[in-house]
């Protein structure tokens, strides 16, 4: 995640000291990615060896103040410019765990996937009853209007990403129904035992058995 | 909430279609209670008994054993007549398309079910008025099912099935005719409505809409296999929200 990006955008906005700095950040993303006051001071230390802020004087209260430079200016530019990358993708835990329980012995992986799925509607639960608030806040206007924009923004963003989890789950088990049933409606349907690539009658492409095994326990097509 | 009497209650429900080799059990034993003030989800996949569930617990359909109780009324147990009456009186439904009457008016369509109800028509329109201005449809009033857009229509459809004394709405993949934004906003009204004291039952197969549900039950097969709870609100992202 991008501290260093995000605390450059602020500080385009004028001079600011490390917790003002926390401080907006977190109320611009609804402390979804909290950040503590010593992330803030070792990001800007850094920021300041690479010549992208500088200190510029204290405020009234006696708070070290940090300006932004051109070439963090630059930097900063560069930065919304350019794609977050998204080809070389993040180790995804579900994902590993789905993957690992076709198959596996003793787990059910429909149970797998409806865990998954309470805990990922629910979670949207959450983030739509937040949503509901922020659109409120939004509506509203205010003093805080960019803020309230911003963190509805971040809410709807993990909202998209819950729901796109929570079809992806209602996917694979769909998937892995369509495939047991496939499994089972072929006579000789091959067992774990058989090589591969044995063809069985009716059925291009047969289950692997341990996964029909799982879905015929409960499902009926 | 628990301390309130339940607006909706099934008990062991069941319903099967057929009979024989040809026979299917569209609901096995379902039990669900909706309180004034919650709007609970139903998920699952087609063919999972959705909207046989919602039909029966609207008297559209009835259950092949098991009890519905509407308020204090099992419909099960009552003749067409009460039945008919229940349903004027206790119970709001809301369907995909809508189902407004082309040759009324918005205010018109909202009073029909008091006016059928026996309640005089000037009473009745202004009940329906009321219901619309609520909601913040009172511009729509004298406005015809086809000079609305489809969220207006549905809009107007939720006020219909709440208007009078009715708390009880079901409402039918209310979003499926409809793009997502507008989708979101018919939500977020059913959302307001409950939140101000109707107990609403929502079938749906978009986990965006469930996710506007106090509570989300899965269906599969006929049975509820798994519900989820949303949490209160200043549990999650704290330090914002405790801010806000």
């Amino acid at each position: 995640m991008s501290i260093r990006h995000g605390l450059l955008a602020l500080l385009e906005r004028g001079p600011r000291y490390g917790s003002q700095l926390r401080t907006e950040f977190e109320s611009r993303t609804g402390s979804t990615w909290p950040l503590n006051v010593g992330q803030v001071y070792t990001t800007l230390s850094r920021l300041e060896r690479d010549g992208m802020v500088a200190q510029g004087g204290e405020d009234g209260a006696g708070h070290t103040l940090y300006t932004i430079t051109d070439d963090g200016r630059a930097e900063l530019r560069a930065w919304f410019e350019k794609p977050v990358d998204r080809t070389s993708p993040a180790r995804d835990e579900l994902a590993i765990k789905l993957a690992m329980a076709v198959g596996a012995p003793n787990v059910d992986i429909r149970d797998v996937i409806q865990s998954q799925r309470r805990h990922t509607v629910k979670a949207m639960q959450d983030y739509t009853r937040l949503k509901a608030q922020a659109l409120l806040a939004v509506e509203s206007g205010g003093a805080r209007e960019r803020d309230d924009v911003a963190w509805l923004l971040v809410l709807e963003q993990l909202i998209f990403q819950t729901e796109a989890e929570a079809r992806w789950l209602d996917h694979c088990e769909s998937r892995l129904i369509r495939l047991s049933a496939t499994a089972r409606s072929a006579p000789d349907a091959p067992d774990a035992q058989s090589e591969p690539d044995a063809p069985a009658a009716g059925a291009p492409a047969p289950a692997p058995a341990p996964v029909a095994r799982a879905g015929a326990r409960t499902d009926r097509p | 909430m628990s301390a309130q009497q339940p607006v909706l209650q099934l008990k062991n429900l069941t319903r099967v279609h057929g009979s024989g080799a040809t026979e299917v059990h569209a609901l096995r034993g379902i039990d669900l209670a909706v309180y004034p003030g919650e709007l609970v989800a139903v998920m699952g996949p087609s063919g999972s008994g959705k909207s046989t569930l919602l039909t029966i617990a609207g008297g559209l359909d009835s259950p092949t054993s098991g009890e519905v109780i509407v308020e204090d009324t099992d419909i099960t147990k009552v003749g067409i007549k009460e039945l008919a009456a229940l349903r004027r009186r206790s119970i709001g439904y809301v369907f995909q398309d809508y189902n407004l009457i082309p040759a009324l008016t918005a205010a018109e369509n909202v009073a029909l079910p008091r006016e059928l109800d026996g309640t005089p028509a000037r009473k009745a329109r202004v009940e329906a008025l009321a219901a619309l201005e609520e909601m913040s449809l009172g511009h729509l009033a004298d406005r015809f099912p086809d000079e609305m857009s489809g969220g207006q229509q549905q809009r107007v459809a939720i006020a219909r099935a709440l208007v009078g004394d009715r708390r009880l709405v079901l409402a039918d993949e209310p979003t499926g005719a409809l793009d997502s934004e507008t989708g979101e906003s018919v939500l977020a009204l059913l959302r307001t409505r409950c939140d101000a004291g109707a107990a609403g039952v929502l079938v749906t197969h978009e986990p965006r809409f469930a996710a506007w549900a106090d509570r989300v039950v899965f269906l599969r097969d006929g049975a509820i296999v798994d519900q989820t709870v949303r949490s209160e609100a200043d549990s999650l992202l704290s330090g914002r929200v405790a801010e806000a």
